[in-house]
């Protein structure tokens, strides 16, 4: 049911790709090269007018994981982040060198609405908009066109169920999403996000504004959707980084210091500054 | 006078008697003038309803004037203002949150053409509704009406004053309210609505027809109710672009003439034969303008509550 989606268009047709080249401070994707990258940073620059806000980034993240990027504010990561789905297009005066791609789509070039839809994003605060549940859910295959009543409910359902959200809401799908906590609020954003069904699925700071219970749950789910999506999640937290994702960024200042499996970067990090950093030395 | 400026005349005093005192006069001073106010509303609400309720009938709210306006009703002045404000309306909303929408959405704010909007924008607020009447008979009637007319082959039908144009007029005076009103309405949409719904892949037209619009649609109300309310009651604009001192039929097309209440007032009080005859009449002409536009404002209040009420999550 959720495979057969009027959003799958087909790809478009891409070069020859080019020899793999070997991402800069990142072992771990060179052992993984058989199963292509869902992501790839190849040397991606980016500046706001003439301030810039990363430097020379390169990394592969490898389907069905997730990637924590963690740092100190104003490091760059939400810009990072915000990069794979184009988000920094919004604000006047930014300036991109470098490439990136998801999975065979170069991002630059790529139609943005076509972009936003296969790569997903739950935002720091749950923004549901100001409709019912149902409404919300529904939001993006309403906008790909979606008219019939039946598959929308279809739909609605497989993604809350997919969010956890289903047994919660099921009596309740038109009453006002606002009328929901804020931790049911952020897993319908991202039943929202699901139903569109990305690939990817980009996080900024998903948690960060709920409590810790709502925070273990969505913690858990992050962990369920694994099997289905790319995640890739910007946290403050060390500790959340260190409970659900499979490797770990961190960038400091724009660049990214050291990117690893998330177990060998909070154990024995190769660069003194990750050690000072998740040791609590600065940040 | 400012509050600072008794409170400077108040100090000597306020050494002697100490600080209490000059607080509790200061109280007084201010209380006193918000009650002028409600004084004020009181005593003209109150002169009018007493001196015009008596004329209120349903003969006076449904029959045309008659024998020279000393007698009779005033149905085609109340159904020409309506019929005045709808057309205004559907003119100008479209209009107002077009603008709205490129200047908050499209526009690059340090353009030079965004600038020459607001500029002008600005200053079309400040312009005498006088000289917004002067304009819809130069523009609308002699330039557009009358070229209509040469390019049809008409003698004059577009080319005098009419509904349409004073219509068109009105929604030109009421314009900047609206886009003003209409634009801080966008803006106070939150950004994270914006980005949620294009994170999802909706186009930027589709965000703000689905997302942006139905949430700033309280705020862009709110410009509504003040044009309508406005518009009902400004009489300078059509005197001259399609007001009519007394027709005998109501009319039935844009180009027709229309009476309308305010200006009817303005010609009951003024163009009377009979002043003692006229004067009930005018109370009553009077009274039903106001109820007509509190009831405008009202309905738009109520159904802006709805709105607010829904958007907020209950009902």
């Amino acid at each position: 049911m959720l495979t057969d989606t009027p959003a799958a268009r087909p790809l478009p047709a891409r070069p020859a790709p080019s020899p793999p080249r070997p991402a800069v401070g990142d072992p771990g994707a060179r052992a993984a090269r058989t199963v292509p990258p869902a992501l790839v940073v190849d040397d991606f620059s980016l500046s706001y007018g003439t301030q810039p806000a990363l430097k020379r980034v390169s990394l592969e993240v490898p389907p069905h994981s997730v990637t924590a990027i963690i740092g100190p504010s104003g490091c760059g990561k939400s810009t990072l982040l915000r990069a794979f789905n184009r988000m920094n297009d919004l604000i006047p005066g930014v300036r991109t060198t470098g490439e990136i791609r998801v999975a065979d789509l170069d991002v630059r070039t790529a139609d943005v609405v076509d972009l936003r839809r296969r790569v997903g994003m739950v935002f720091q605060r749950p923004n549901p908009f100001p409709k019912s549940i149902f409404e919300n859910v529904v939001f993006g295959l309403r906008m790909l066109g979606l008219k019939d009543r039946a598959e929308l409910e279809a739909r609605a359902e497989a993604s809350l169920r997919h969010a956890a959200l289903w047994d919660e809401v099921r009596d309740r799908l038109e009453r006002s999403a606002l009328q929901l906590s804020g931790g049911q609020q952020q897993r319908l954003c991202i039943a929202r996000c699901l139903a569109v069904e990305p690939e990817v699925i980009l996080m900024d700071e998903p948690a960060s504004a709920l409590d810790p219970t709502a925070t273990a749950r969505i913690e858990e789910l992050v962990l369920d959707l694994k099997a289905s999506y790319t995640i890739v999640v910007v946290t403050h937290n060390m500790q959340q980084a260190a409970r659900i994702s499979d490797r770990t960024a961190f960038l400091l200042n724009g660049e990214l210091i050291e990117y690893d499996e998330t177990g060998r970067l909070f154990t024995s990090p190769s660069q003194k500054l990750t050690e000072d950093y998740i040791t609590g030395r600065f940040g | 006078m400012t509050t600072e400026a008794v409170g400077t005349l108040l100090r000597p005093l306020t050494k002697t008697l100490g600080r209490d005192w000059s607080g509790k006069s200061l109280t007084w001073l201010t209380a006193l003038a918000a009650l002028l106010i409600v004084a004020m509303v009181a005593v003209i609400l109150g002169q009018i309803a007493w001196f015009g309720a008596p004329t209120l009938t349903w003969e006076f709210l449904s029959t045309a004037p008659t024998q020279g306006m000393t007698a009779g009703g005033i149905f085609p002045a109340i159904f020409g203002t309506a019929v005045l404000v709808i057309l205004m309306v559907v003119a100008l909303v479209p209009f107002g949150v077009g603008a709205a929408i490129y200047l908050h959405e499209y526009a690059r704010p340090d353009a030079w053409f965004t600038r020459a909007v607001r500029f002008s924008v600005n200053n079309l607020a400040g312009v005498p509704s006088i000289v917004f009447g002067l304009f819809g008979l130069g523009f609308f009637i002699q330039f557009l009406g009358r070229n209509i007319d040469r390019a049809l082959g008409l003698d004059v039908v577009w080319g005098q004053p009419a509904l349409i144009w004073a219509a068109l007029t009105l929604a030109l005076l009421n314009l900047p309210v609206v886009i003003v009103t209409s634009e801080e309405a966008l803006r106070t949409v939150p950004r994270e609505m914006r980005e949620a719904s294009l994170a999802l892949g909706a186009t930027r037209w589709q965000t703000i027809r689905n997302v942006l619009l139905p949430q700033a649609m309280p705020g862009i109300l709110t410009g509504a109710i003040l044009s309508v309310a406005r518009g009902a009651g400004e009489v300078a604009p059509i005197l001259f672009t399609g007001a009519a001192y007394y027709l005998p039929y109501l009319p039935g097309a844009p180009t027709d003439q229309f009476m309308e209440l305010g200006y009817h007032i303005y010609v009951l009080s003024t163009q009377s034969p009979d002043i003692d005859a006229t004067k009930p009449l005018l109370y009553g002409t009077v009274l039903v303008l106001l109820l007509l536009t509190m009831l405008f404002n009202l309905t738009a209040i109520v159904l802006r509550t709805r709105m607010r009420a829904r958007l907020a999550g209950r009902g």
